[in-house]
């Protein structure tokens, strides 16, 4: 069976596990750089991203983390994830696991009192997707390589390159598996190729 | 298409603060010690718990200047305590973009009969508990977020600990109950009937549940987390201990990390002492501020 990851330090862990459950693969939540080996693929999910850096550090994950990427094996970061995975975040200057050629800015639609849900049209996936925005960031610019998968308020909150996969709002947050069902599919294409 | 301050907008914020420590800072420079450790979020407020127990009189919503310098000075997310039932502090917090609010018992109450109508509000609200039904009703009054009540501001657990424990247990019996028994379990707890029959339903609370009110050790946050708390609040724990900024790391270790003792032992090694407690018992009735609320 095709067992993805969920990086487990912080944040909305349980529902990528039941996402990841109902889209039918195997879920393992990642504690301990030594547990990436067994995994095909890998969730970043929402949470504080400093809070997430912070732990990474102290627990050595970052270097691992981007050599699983680099060996080819998809990643799927969601609002602190998708942080997590760009290359430059607009006012800082160091980016986090930098695997992903995305600008992104934090907290870019606004504070809590700003965060909203509404219908969200999803390049290939969906016409009506769900989508929960918390404190989101969005991408301010994207790489040559990079596909933009959505849009909202004319800003990109969706993305693909390659085996990476990112989303500013939380599809983990609604009853809607579409994109983790996505992902899962991009998960077992990569185990197929690697694998030849 | 954009809808604010829905219950999944509101709640799910909460969602995103799990397996992680929020604590309480009284200025800038305390805030950027708490964000460096790995605070998923801050409270912004005037005095700590223990220092309101010290000082006395009447405790309420901290100088918007305080609760301004706080946000100015981190990106994480920013919450303020208001007064029980006191809805122009809460407007106001609201007003100035704080990320959630905490309607808590540790101020003194501005309303002894009513708590907010927190559904009126686009800014999310954590409230305190010390049983499900207490829980109940704050859910049913639009709390997105709860957390034990415990006894703040005193360092020791015990009073977390029954509440967590209390909540958990009655969440239990309540998800093995038949279906005809909800109504009279909901007028025994003194219980909204449609919130329990929710939690029946999905086999837990619909929002999150932190520990609070007594946490002072790396030991002690790994505690609530492994009776089942979803994340930890630690107020006078961290800024009254020695070393603030150790003590707050290592207690977002071992947050993380709950069940991995050998971590825990390394990361409680060489910190310094923690905050001196209290004995609850020898704190007069009226002074025990987890008695505030109802």
């Amino acid at each position: 069976m095709t067992k993805i990851g969920v990086l487990g330090l912080q944040g909305a862990i349980r529902e990528h596990v039941q996402s990841i459950e109902a889209s039918g693969a195997e879920a393992i939540v990642i504690k301990k750089k030594e547990q990436l080996d067994e995994i095909d693929g890998l969730v970043l999910p929402g949470g504080e991203s400093t809070t997430m850096r912070r732990l990474m550090n102290q627990y050595d994950f970052v270097t691992p983390l981007q050599q699983f990427g680099k060996q080819g094996k998809p990643i799927f970061g969601t609002c602190a994830g998708l942080i997590l995975l760009a290359k430059e975040i607009v006012g800082q200057e160091e980016s986090h696991l930098g695997l992903m050629d995305i600008k992104v800015e934090r907290n870019a639609f606004g504070r809590q009192r700003e965060s909203f849900e509404g219908k969200l049209k999803i390049k290939g996936i969906a016409d009506d997707f769900e989508a929960v925005f918390i404190r989101a960031p969005y991408i301010v610019e994207i790489g040559q390589q990079v596909e933009e998968l959505a849009t909202n308020q004319g800003k990109c909150v969706a993305a693909r390159e390659g085996h990476y996969l990112c989303s500013a709002f939380h599809p983990e947050l609604t009853g809607d598996h579409r994109l983790m069902q996505y992902f899962v599919s991009m998960v077992k294409e990569s185990k197929k190729h690697l694998a030849s | 298409m954009a809808n604010v301050g829905t219950d999944r907008v509101k709640r799910g914020m909460a969602e995103m603060q799990k397996g992680g420590v929020i604590m309480d800072v009284v200025n800038a420079e305390q805030a950027k010690i708490a964000e460096e450790a790995g605070a998923v979020a801050v409270m912004a407020l005037e005095r700590v718990p223990s220092d309101i127990r010290a000082a006395g009189g009447v405790a309420r919503m901290a100088d918007p200047t305080i609760v301004e310098e706080v946000m100015n000075a981190v990106s994480i997310p920013v919450m303020a305590k208001a007064r029980i039932g006191h809805i122009v502090e809460a407007r106001v917090l609201e007003s100035m973009g704080v990320d959630y609010i905490d309607e808590s018992e540790v101020l003194t109450p501005a309303d002894e009969i009513y708590h907010l109508n927190k559904k009126d509000y686009t800014v999310p609200f954590v409230c305190g508990c010390r049983d499900l039904g207490e829980a109940a009703r704050r859910i049913g009054e639009g709390a997105s977020m709860l957390r034990t009540k415990g006894e703040p501001g005193t360092g020791n657990i015990v009073e977390a600990v029954r509440h967590m424990r209390e909540v958990q247990a009655q969440v239990r019996k309540l998800v093995t109950m038949s279906s005809d028994e909800i109504m009279t379990f909901a007028k025994e707890l003194g219980a909204p009937f449609e919130v329990l029959v929710d939690i029946k339903e999905n086999g837990r609370l619909p929002v999150v549940n932190f520990a609070a009110g007594g946490v002072a050790t790396p030991a002690d946050a790994a505690l609530m987390m492994q009776l089942g708390a979803d994340g930890v609040f630690v107020g006078s724990g961290i800024f009254k201990s020695d070393e603030p900024a150790k003590f707050a790391k290592a207690i977002v270790e071992a947050t993380t990390h709950f069940d991995d003792y050998e971590l825990i032992a390394k990361v409680s090694k060489g910190i310094g002492t923690a905050m001196k407690g209290i004995e609850i018992s020898t704190i007069a009735p009226e002074q025990r501020m987890q008695d505030r609320g109802w």
